[in-house]
Formats: C-alpha cells, structure tokens, sequence
C-alpha cells in the first residue's frame, strides 16, 4: 500500500475524479478538441511552475518570474526586429540567458544578504517590470510586426486532425517542448549532484552546508535555472499568442504558486516533485477553463483559485506535520 | 540637562529612527532642490495629507502581521472587499434622492459593515494560520485572491460610484484644516503604538516574534495572539478600505494594487524585521512620509508611475542591502 500514500497518486486520483465529475455535466469537456486545448494552455504555466518548483523545493518562493518572462520576451522581440532577426533558436537562447540574469539578481540579495526571497522577490519583479514599461515601451507588438519564424514555430502541431465540418485542429508542438524540459529537470533533480543538494537545501541549509553542499552554487543555480525558465517561457508564448504584449502575466505568479502547491510541494522546502507539479498545473488549468464548460460565471474564477490555494496549501500543511510528529 | 540626556538616549535606542528622519529631510532637500517652485506649493503637501493615509494605514497593518513573522499578502484584497460592501449596502438603501444623501445612521452602518468585513477576514486569515497551520504567506496569498474575486463577484467588474455624503468626508473632508484622513491616520497610529509598546497583547506580541519557543515555554498563548494581529490587521485594511472609497467615491476589485509591494517596503523600510519581533509604528510612519515625498517629487519631475515602480523597487533593495550591511558592522 506504499503506493497509495504518495502524494502523486493522491492528487492523479482527485484529477481523475474531478474530471470525471465535469465530463458528467457537460460531456463536451472529453472531445479531443477540448483536451487539445488544455494540454496548451498547461505549456506556459508549467514551464514557469517547473521554476518556481525548483526554488519552493529549495524552501524559497519566487513572485519576480512573471516579470522577467515579460521583460526577456519584449527585450528579445525588440531586439529581433531592431537587427531584423529571423530565427528560432537564437532568440530562444538570448530570452533565457537574460531571464537567468535576472535570476541572478534575485540569488545574489538572497543568498548575500540572507533576506526573505518573498522580499526580495517582490522587489526585483517591481523593478524589472518598472524598467521595462517605464524605460523600454508599453505599446504592444502585433501580428503584423512579429517576427515570422517565431509564429511559424509557435504555430506548428504534432498532431493535426480535421472535424466533421472541415475545420483543423491540432495539439500543438510546445506541449513536446514542455515535456522535455520537464524530464530534464526531473533528471536533474533526481540523479545529479546539484539536484539532491536543492533538496537538501530545502530539508536544512545548514545540515547541508555541513555535509558539504555548496550553500552558495546552489543558491545561484536555482534562481537563475527558474529566471531562464521564466525567460524561455514568456517568449514561447508570444509565440504561441502571436503577440508581444508588455503588459502580460501581471498576476500569473499566483496562479503557478497554487499549481505548485497543488502538486505537492511544500514551501518549507525539502518536498516536491516534477510528476506532482505537472499534475497540479493540469488541475489547476482544468478547473479554470472548465468553469465555462460547467456554466459557472467566470466572476467566479478567482474565489475558486484562491479556495483552491486555500484547501491545497491546509492539506500539504496536515500532511507535513503528520510527516514530522 | 536630564532633558538633554533623556534625548540622546532615545537617539541611541533607536538608531533607525534617526536614519529615517535623516533620509526624510534628503529627499526633502533634493527634491526642492530639482523643482523648488513646484514642490513646495501648500497644495502639493495638503495633497499629500490625503493619499498618504491609506498608504500608511496598509504599511502598519502590513507591520503587524509581521510583528509574529508572518505577512498580509490580502490587505488590498480586504480593503476594497470593505468599501465594495459599504457600497453595496448604500446602493441597496439609497432613496429616491440618490446614495449622495444617505442619513447618518445608515452610514455608520455602512462603517460597521467595514470594519466587520475587515474583521470577519482577518479573523479568517488568523484561523487558517494558527487552526490550519498553513504559512501566513500561502494563507493570506489564497484568502486575498477569494476576497478580490468576491470582489469582482459582488460588482461584476466595473466600479461601484457614488457614495453618501458623510461617507466622502472621511476621505475628502477637513478637520480644523487638516484632512479628515490624515487626522484619522495620526489617531490611529497613536492608538496602534499604544497598543503594541504599553498593553500585554502587544509585548506579547513582540516576544512571540522574537523567540517563538521561549514565548512558548513562557506560557504566552501564542495561537490566540497571532489570531488577534491578524484580526487587527484586517480592521487596520478596512478602515484604508473605508478612506480610499470616500475619498475617491468608488469601489472597485482592482483598486490600489500597488500599494501591496509598497506597504511591504515602507514596513521593512520602516525598520520592521520581517522575521518577527521588531517593527514600530514611529518608524513606519516616518517611511510612509519619505516615501509620499519621494513619489510626490517624481510625478512634479513627470517620471512616469512605471518609472516610480522601478524606483520603489530599487530602493527595497538598497534597503536590504544596507539593513544587512548595518548588522554586520555591528
């Protein structure tokens, strides 16, 4: 019965049910064309939840990564347009180094300055997102301006069907994106030195400063990995959105908090994993779109969210402290 | 002579205090410098008066959260679920003549359906955090999202306008010709500082905050203390809730956003140690003023408020850094 007390398979087994529940009120919830749907909008918010995964596993939290996704998207596409750069894999590269600066800035007052990374979080969001519409722009980048190789890619599927009515639709490549980060940091996480030394961090710094991790590398690993994850992020979805907007993601970060709470992690650091916060992003996307298809308002949206946190965050609460007694 | 000494001891004791009046009278002096036409206009400083309230009256809440090292992340949630409330129950009372004329009754019932919210969601905060054991930043994080969406579910949205008359005052009106909310603010403050420095709850409080364990084993009753912040935390929100509606004459879901990072600055600004056990009600307020100053100052300049955002930003972590740097030379 081992199996039955990881808290991956509690929460595939509330997923399975949930959708079991919202399939019987609306049956439309199980066409392909919805599922298609859901998986994508799971992409962008799973990459930045596998960031805020690793720093919450660490005993962190990160409320700045919205702001850097939108700071390395709008500075890529600037830059792009600025040299008439058409490509993919360039601009890809250039958004995630300069999200993991950013996450550099945020490692560096944390680990330098031992200040709370909420604190310090806040602060460097509030800046990034300041220099960036106060310094950069605040007019949006439209269809007709993006670059084409970033809309071609965005717009690519690995599986392509046609409806009844002639129509196409398709699941789109990103989610394949998305999956090869994820077992990479599930790699990382599980087999690789810097990896354990994340949990351990989170377990106790000082314990694992003892045995003999490198509190400091570690620091500035986590926080750059999730800036760069961030900064990967918020380019991929003006890819897929066809638009790069300067005002985007502005309250996202409680949205990836609760899908990483959901999925298990604890933020005192220590527990987590990538299976779990795949899960909790996918429970958390479900439930906000299928309030339509349920045809609760959507006025509703964010009291679900926040109850949703709310439930989540007692129950890894409860569980911790049976852990610990 | 013993005036003199009682002085210098009270500088010595709080060293931070200084600092902040130090830094005040900086940005002061800049600002005056860059536009001394502009800045030092009565109006400017009579305007100030009226928006620093609501500010300062979030950094104290925002402090008193902190006092046990924990954090309010639904202060903002809580104060413009408070006006929303009032402002649906004067919509619901008013007359023929229009929610301008409301009697004074129902407006202090309308204060009273404030304050009760603001009470109801701290109390419900400080439940989740001491029954349920769930961190103060994940609990307030979540509540903050339900009271905000309560919020757009109570309005559908767009703002709720117009507000009775003495309602108004509260956030427009003057007081011997001071403004209605600054005198409101100094009360309170007063009333807070009181609170926390001469009364068991708020030495309790402090110790909490400063050694759990030892407060523990002390046989503080730490669970209905932090219970009891919490509560007044939200009331402090609400009656910022209750300015910020009279004073702009409306209520919305996605008033004052930013104001959360900014209370949070002023408050560690302020000298609050975010882990518990420091925080004055002095030092905040000095903060608040710097700050209105410094913000005041840029939008004469014509910064834009994009711009004061990085600027706040920044100083939250020149503030760490030198916070920081302060304790290691000690």
């Amino acid at each position: 019965m081992a199996w039955f007390h990881k808290s991956e398979v509690v929460i595939a087994g509330i997923l399975v049910l949930a959708m079991i529940l919202i399939g019987l009120v609306n049956p439309a919830f199980w066409s392909l064309d919805n599922m298609f749907s859901l998986l994508r909008s799971n992409v962008i918010i799973g990459i930045m939840a596998l960031g805020v995964l690793l720093v919450m596993i660490s005993g962190g939290i990160d409320v700045s990564f919205p702001a850097f996704a939108v700071a390395a998207m709008y500075l890529t596409i600037k830059g792009m347009l600025y040299f008439n750069y058409d490509g993919v894999v360039l601009p890809f590269v250039a958004a995630a180094t300069m999200g993991a600066l950013f996450g550099c800035l945020n490692a560096f007052f944390v680990y330098k300055f031992r200040m709370i990374p909420l604190i310090v979080t806040l602060g460097t969001g509030s800046m990034v997102r300041g220099f960036l519409l106060g310094v950069v722009g605040t007019s949006m980048i439209n269809i007709n301006k993006m670059p084409d190789a970033l809309i071609d890619f965005g717009k690519s599927d690995i599986i392509s069907m046609v409806k009844p009515d002639g129509t196409t639709y398709g699941l789109t490549a990103m989610v394949a994106v998305y999956v090869v980060l994820a077992v990479a940091l599930h790699i990382v996480l599980r087999y690789t030195m810097i990896g354990r030394g994340v949990y351990a961090m989170g377990g106790d710094p000082e314990a694992a400063s003892r045995v003999g991790f490198n509190i400091r590398k570690i620091t500035f690993f986590i926080y750059c990995v999730a800036g760069a994850l961030a900064g990967f992020a918020g380019l991929l979805h003006s890819g897929m959105i066809w638009l790069a907007n300067p005002r985007d993601f502005v309250g996202l970060e409680l949205d990836v908090i609760a899908a990483v709470v959901l999925g298990g992690a604890s933020i005192f650091g220590g527990r987590g994993s990538v299976l779990g916060t795949m899960l909790g992003v996918f429970m958390l996307v479900m439930v906000k779109n299928s309030l339509i298809i349920m045809k609760i308002d959507t006025t509703w949206q964010r009291v679900v969210v926040g109850v949703i946190i709310v439930i989540a965050t007692a129950i890894t609460a409860w569980r911790d402290r049976r852990a610990n007694a | 002579m013993k005036r003199e000494l009682d002085f210098r001891n009270l500088l010595n004791k709080d060293n931070n205090i200084v600092q902040l009046i130090a830094m005040t009278i900086l940005i002061f002096v800049v600002m005056t410098a860059l536009s001394p036409d502009k800045f030092l206009r009565y109006y400017n400083f009579e305007s100030i008066t009226y928006t620093f309230p609501e500010l300062g009256l979030l950094s104290i809440a925002m402090m008193i959260a902190m006092l046990t090292g924990g954090i309010d992340l639904s202060v903002i949630g809580i104060a413009n679920l408070s006006g929303i409330f009032a402002g649906v129950m004067f919509k619901k009372f008013a007359t023929d003549a229009g929610v301008a004329d409301t009697g004074f009754g129902i407006v202090l019932l309308g204060g009273v359906v404030a304050l009760g919210t603001g009470l109801v969601a701290g109390a419900l905060n400080g439940l989740l955090i001491t029954r349920l054991k769930i961190t103060p930043i994940l609990a307030t994080l979540g509540t903050g999202q339900v009271f905000t969406g309560l919020a757009i579910v109570m309005t559908g949205g767009p703002a709720i306008v117009g507000f009775p008359e003495a309602w108004a005052f509260i956030g427009n009106g003057k007081i011997f010709g001071l403004a209605t909310p600054f005198v409101l603010f100094v009360v309170l403050a007063c009333l807070i500082a009181f609170m926390l420095r001469r009364t068991t709850f708020g030495i309790n409080l402090m110790l909490i905050g400063t050694n759990p364990k030892a407060a523990l084993f002390a046989g503080l009753k730490r669970e209905k203390m932090v219970l009891l912040s919490y509560m007044l935390t939200g009331v402090m929100a609400s009656i910022a809730g209750i300015i910020l509606s009279g004073r702009t004459n409306a209520a919305k879901s996605d008033y004052g956003t930013s104001y959360l990072l900014q209370a949070v600055l002023i408050a560690v600004l302020g000298g609050t140690n975010p882990a518990g056990g420091r925080g004055t009600v002095l030092g905040v307020s000095i903060a608040v003023a710097a700050l209105m100053l410094l913000s005041s100052g840029f939008q004469i300049l014509r910064f834009s408020n994009h711009l004061i955002d990085f600027i706040w930003g920044v100083f939250l972590l020149l503030v760490i850094a030198l916070n920081a740097y302060k304790n290691r030379s000690r």
